[in-house]
């Protein structure tokens, strides 16, 4: 299992490969994997985006993570997964979070990673501040986006 | 008694800080002290209606009594993902 909050841009393809080759699952144990990524985009509510930046409430937000984790590995029967979440400023185009998970049959895969989604987007303890052309402003909660 | 109380995001920014740190002096008249009296305590307006808090790092209540060394944190909605 591989959960980070990280402030530098990372490649979800590459972590997603790399974790796969290295993370000690077992080749023909798992018949699906799950991805989801999030990217920024250069548009919100109508406005141009500029930029984004993540803030986290640290100590708080790691052990969420990891609660959430650990639930979806057990009520999917999920093989493993990674979280990879982004905090700092963060250019329209540059992933903002990635859920990849792998189990044996495709209906847990999909359900788990999409619950490890909702979470972090309806309790998971992030903030975003968007810079526009002219102002900057907090995005409001983003449980229905 | 001392209690760390934390704030984050456009409540932060709002306030004009973001900790603050109840001391002994502080609240020993109110003991137990809740999560609602320590807004009280630390914040010059009423909660904003869509305020959340946390207790060491769980969502909590604002009813929730404290004890030395906790840490409270109070926030706006979250936003991830």
């Amino acid at each position: 299992m591989l959960i980070e909050i990280r402030n530098q841009a990372f490649d979800p393809w590459q972590e997603i490969s790399r974790y796969q080759e290295n993370c000690g699952l077992v080749p023909g144990s798992y018949g699906a994997c799950a991805t989801f990524v999030g990217t920024l985009r250069d548009f919100n509510q109508g406005d141009k985006v500029k930029r984004m930046r993540l803030t986290h409430y640290p100590g708080m937000t790691e052990h969420q993570l990891s609660k959430i984790a650990e639930q979806a590995l057990s009520q999917y029967q999920l093989l493993d997964l990674i979280i990879v979440h982004r905090v700092g400023d963060i250019n329209p185009n540059e992933p903002i979070v990635l859920v990849a998970v792998w189990s044996a049959h495709r209906a847990a895969a999909f359900d788990g990673c999409r619950q490890i989604m909702e979470y972090l987007k309806s309790s998971a303890t992030f903030w975003k501040k968007e810079t526009l052309e002219s102002e900057q402003r907090w995005v409001s909660s983003g449980v229905n986006q | 008694m001392s209690i760390t109380v934390r704030f984050f995001a456009s409540l932060a920014e709002e306030l004009g800080f973001d900790q603050k740190t109840l001391d002994r002096k502080t609240v020993a008249h109110k003991s137990p002290l809740t999560i609602e009296e320590v807004w009280r305590e630390v914040a010059d307006r009423p909660p904003p209606e869509n305020l959340l808090c946390a207790l060491n790092h769980e969502y909590a209540d604002f009813k929730q009594h404290l004890k030395d060394g906790d840490e409270v944190a109070f926030f706006p909605p979250v936003n991830g993902g």
